[in-house]
């Protein structure tokens, strides 16, 4: 299908030339002809036109649909599932809008092309009409705001759970950092003005909740069925925290700090098996220009469950057991002055 | 209508009090509004070949991903394609520059400073704009602006490249990006002259509008097309001050070491020295005006086809007050959606409800106005010359980019598919492709009026047909690569392995694109070889209703020579039952008992 479609755009391109010469030569010959007056030939041809390229347009959106109506990314988490049901209903109304004024468009632009016989209606307004195409639309917009809304309730507006687990996402040009609340689940504040050395992601060693804290490179774990709290900093410029298979995104803003929060409901390992897919990811990409390697800014996550988590949790070093020396030089500070 | 010999020794009388004309002063320095709208869209013209070059160039990476090409070296040099493989920075300025030239110095400068300047005047009944000077000043800013933006992408670092919207900190910081430094700042001097000179023009259409309509060109007779650019004109004045503000802070940012945008940052090893700002600040300025711009550029298209349809279905416009009321509408509510460009900047989600509820309103007028156009045709007449091809195709992409904003208005929807190609997609349809068809058609309809001359029908269709097979050959399959989650703004996507299934689309949509290029070729050789060559026109080929119709076939200085004229009746009395022709102009007055048909 697809050399095929590569082959017809190849030649119509082709015929594109040839026609233009031809054209060119015609219009030479036909000096006599008057531009304003268009022959009824050629009216009904344009007319033609249409209907024909509606139906190839149908088609053609239906075989888009067909290979690729289900691309989207699997789903892995818990709302996702309501998510993927309020984006079918909308694409449901959508296409079916979509299909049907097109086809009355295109209908309408063949079936009435002039005609001798024809009277035109002078029809200059029906307010009947007019009410109908306004309250039909209003009434359909007024569900599918109140569907979206109450979704953007339930999700977005909700407070994350006391017990969820707290995971900082940190970016920078061009990767991204995560950072473990540890066993108190609280990730120690942190700010870039502190960056120095070792300590890349400007932690505060003076908040207490920052020793026990862990951070990762490369790709990051979570357990599934556990909401998951994510904080996000960045570093320089704006970037976009998106993980297309959890239905969640938000921007990393330098100087604030945004959130979300999800409850992943597959591990990646069944995710595998019922795609037939060993080398299926989960991943965190940018989604916000950021430079030169926006393209490529990701990090891979691995669901698994609880205890995979919790063992491999248990074998990373805490930030303290990494870079022992900064707490050491912040005790040796603190005792400098209270001496 | 008078006749032709009697109009053309009024002409004459009347040109004797105008003093001799110098080739500078008519064709450069021009302050009649013909010649400045011609030099509007000659320059629009010539931008919009850049911005389509460089479209179909990152078109050509994103299809064949980190190839090759002979042309990127001729065209980027071997600095931003060594070996001919294109640079990923030069990829985000095409993409930055193309969506600038083609939002505003197409669709906003070429397209209401050609249509405006035009068509205001000659369908109002005037003889100028308010304020030629003003207006002559306003083409000569957009000039300056259009050199400048081209001359940016000429510099060794490479014209800005942090997207249109130019978002800082990457905007702000040359250390973030190449394209961050001297080619940013040109950006940003270019958009200041270029505000300026849209509120100069801007201005200029709305005071003639209220003040120069003729004796009976009430505002319930005016044309669609002149409510549609006064609407255009007020969204402009109202918005673009606050690109300024924005743009100005942005400068200071860079220059003066201000704060408005910029907080804690570490870059390139070590912290700046900025404190307190914040970038969303930036984006709220920007959306203020960013929402309105795409119906600055929109709703001249709107208007626009109004006219094209009515004239060649040989019918009125269809509820003429509805499509009034709903530009009015759709205007006033551009002012209050800017949030949905935002709902994942982390603003409070309550006020992502507020701005998913404001935005899903507009689709109530904007589906009254396809509806109309679509009653228009029925049991119509219908004239295919080249514009109305244009004008029936842009009720389509109207349609069927209006439809996939009501997914992307939804706050709770935009989380998953926010910033993707669906994004792209559903842009470039409702407004580039709605906007860009209008101009063609706008361009066909009028170009006998601004050159004494026609275009050539046959290449007009063959024109019309490639263009739109490419247009929705580029941007329909894009929604779907959209829905798999490709970013946009992404050089390549194939270092995600789950992105694999989009390079087919890929390759599809970049053959659609080249196509599409290539076709506006045809348009140009017909266009150039028209003004010269083209046949000579009458004085109203279309036997439309319009005032501008009743100038002579090439209006003189002034437009009318003589009398202004003097309006009877509103613009759309077409197929009128019991009138000799199937149109009556706006001139000739109602008969006793007759009444005018734009009012209920
Ligand atoms: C010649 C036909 C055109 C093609 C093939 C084309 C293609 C594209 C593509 C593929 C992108 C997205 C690239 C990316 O995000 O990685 C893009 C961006 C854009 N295009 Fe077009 N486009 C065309 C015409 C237009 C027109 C007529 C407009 C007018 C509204 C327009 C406005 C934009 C804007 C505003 C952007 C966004 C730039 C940014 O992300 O900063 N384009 N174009
Ligand atoms: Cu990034
Ligand atoms: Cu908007």
């Amino acid at each position: 299908m697809i050399s095929l479609l590569t082959y017809a755009v190849i030649i119509l391109g082709i015929i594109a030339i040839v026609q233009l010469a031809r054209v060119f030569e015609l219009t030479g010959e036909l000096k006599g002809r008057k531009e304003w007056e268009i022959s009824e030939k050629d009216n009904s041809t344009q007319a033609n036109l249409w209907l024909w390229f509606g139906i190839i347009l149908f088609i053609l959106f239906g075989w888009l649909v067909v290979e690729y109506g289900d691309s989207a990314q699997p789903n892995g988490s818990l709302h996702g599932v309501a998510y993927d049901n309020l984006l079918m209903v909308n694409f449901a109304i959508v296409v079916f809008v979509f299909l049907l004024v097109n086809a009355v468009l295109f209908y309408f632009a063949w079936k009435y092309k002039r005609d001798a016989n024809r009277v035109p209606e002078y029809f200059t307004h029906s307010t009947k009409l007019e009410m109908i195409w306004t309250i039909v639309p209003s009434i359909v917009m007024a569900g599918i705001i109140i569907y979206g809304i109450l979704f953007w309730y339930e999700t977005i507006m909700t407070k994350p759970s006391e017990d969820a687990i707290a995971i900082e996402l940190y970016s920078k040009q061009f990767d991204w950092t995560a950072r473990y609340g540890g066993k108190d689940n609280q990730v120690g504040s942190a700010n870039v003005r502190l960056i120095e050395g070792a300590n890349f992601l400007g932690i505060d060693v003076e908040d207490p909740s920052s020793k026990d804290d862990i951070i990762i490179k490369g790709e990051f774990h979570i357990p599934v069925n556990k909401e998951i709290s994510f904080q996000l900093r960045s570093q320089d410029v704006l970037h976009g925290a998106y993980m297309p298979n959890f239905r969640m995104q938000i921007n990393t803003v330098p100087g604030q700090m945004t959130r979300f929060h999800f409850t992943p409901n597959k591990t990646t390992k069944q995710q595998r098996e019922e795609l037939d897919n060993p080398d299926f990811h989960y991943v965190l990409l940018c989604n916000k220009i950021c430079g030169s390697a926006h393209y490529n800014m990701q990090m891979n996550i691995i669901v698994e469950t609880e205890e995979e988590y919790n063992k491999w949790l248990g074998e990373q070093q805490d930030f303290m057991a990494q870079v022992p020396e900064l707490f050491e030089n912040n005790n040796e500070k603190l005792m400098a002055e209270k001496k | 209508m008078s006749t032709e010999t009697q109009a053309n020794a009024e002409h004459h009388a009347h040109e004797e009090h105008h003093h001799e004309e110098t080739f500078i002063t008519k064709y450069i320095f021009s302050q009649d509004h013909k010649m400045i709208s011609k030099q509007f869209l000659l320059t629009g013209m010539f931008m919009a070949v850049i911005g389509m070059i460089m479209s179909t160039l990152f078109r050509m990476q994103l299809g064949w991903q980190g190839e090759s090409f002979k042309v990127f070296s001729w065209l980027l040099g071997d600095r931003w394609a060594p070996d001919g493989v294109m640079d990923s920075n030069i990829y985000l300025a095409l993409v930055t520059i193309h969506g600038t030239i083609m939002v505003f110095f197409l669709l906003t400068a070429g397209l209401s400073g050609t249509f405006a300047n035009f068509l205001i005047p000659l369908q109002i009944g005037a003889r100028d704009m308010a304020s030629g000077f003003l207006n002559m000043l306003s083409y000569w800013f957009f000039f300056l602006s259009s050199c400048i933006m081209f001359g940016s992408i000429f510099i060794e670092t490479g014209p800005a490249s942090g997207g249109w919207t130019i978002y800082p900190p990457l905007s702000a910081l040359p250390e973030a990006m190449p394209g961050s430094g001297l080619g940013m700042t040109l950006w940003l001097l270019s958009m200041t002259l270029f505000v300026v000179s849209s509120l100069l023009g801007g201005l200029n259409y709305v005071v003639t509008i209220i003040n120069l309509r003729t004796k009976g060109m009430s505002m319930l007779r005016l044309p669609l097309s002149i409510w549609a650019l006064f609407v255009t004109a007020i969204l402009g004045v109202l918005s673009f001050p606050v690109l300024v503000s924005a743009v100005l802070l942005l400068m200071a940012d860079r220059l003066l070491g201000t704060s408005f945008y910029l907080s804690d940052i570490f870059i390139n090893g070590q912290v700046l020295d900025f404190h307190g700002g914040s970038p969303i600040l930036y984006e709220h300025l920007f959306w203020f005006l960013g929402h309105p711009e795409v119906y600055i550029v929109l709703l001249p298209a709107l208007g626009l086809s109004s006219e094209i349809i009515a004239t060649n279905s040989r019918k009125p416009i269809f509820g003429y007050r509805a499509m009034v009321g709903s530009i009015l509408a759709i205007g006033f509510l551009s002012f209050i959606v800017w949030g949905h460009h935002m709902f994942m900047t982390g603003m409070n989600p309550f006020l992502g409800a507020v701005f998913t509820f404001t935005t899903l309103l507009i689709a109530i007028p904007s589906a009254v106005k396809a509806f109309n156009y679509i009653t228009t045709l029925w049991k119509g007449n219908i004239v295919y010359t080249p514009a109305m091809l244009f004008a029936v195709a842009m009720v389509s992409t109207f349609v069927t980019g209006g439809v996939t904003g009501i997914i992307l208005a939804d706050s709770a929807l935009d989380i998953a598919i926010h910033d993707t190609l669906f994004v792209t997609a559903h842009f470039h349809v409702v407004m580039g492709l709605s906007s860009v068809m209008a101009m063609f058609g706008g361009v066909y309809h009028w170009f006998p009026k601004m050159y004494g001359r026609m275009m050539n029908t046959k290449l007009g269709y063959a024109h019309f047909w490639l263009t739109f097979v490419a247009a929705y050959g580029v941007f329909f399959p894009m929604h779907f690569t959209g829905i798999m989650g490709v970013p946009r703004r992404y050089y390549t996507n194939s270092e995600f392995p789950m992105f694999d299934a989009a390079l087919p689309l890929d390759l599809i949509i970049s053959m659609f694109a080249i196509l599409g290029a290539f076709a506006q070729v045809i348009f140009f050789f017909n266009f150039f070889y028209s003004i010269f060559r083209g046949q000579k026109a009458i004085q109203n080929p279309w036997r439309a209703n319009t005032l501008e119709w009743t100038t002579p076939v090439i209006p003189g200085h002034g437009n009318w020579p003589g009398e202004l004229p003097v309006v009877h009746r509103w613009a759309y009395d077409y197929s009128k039952p019991g009138k000799p022709e199937d149109f009556v102009v706006q001139t000739v007055p109602l008969e006793d008992g007759e009444e005018d048909g734009g009012g209920h």
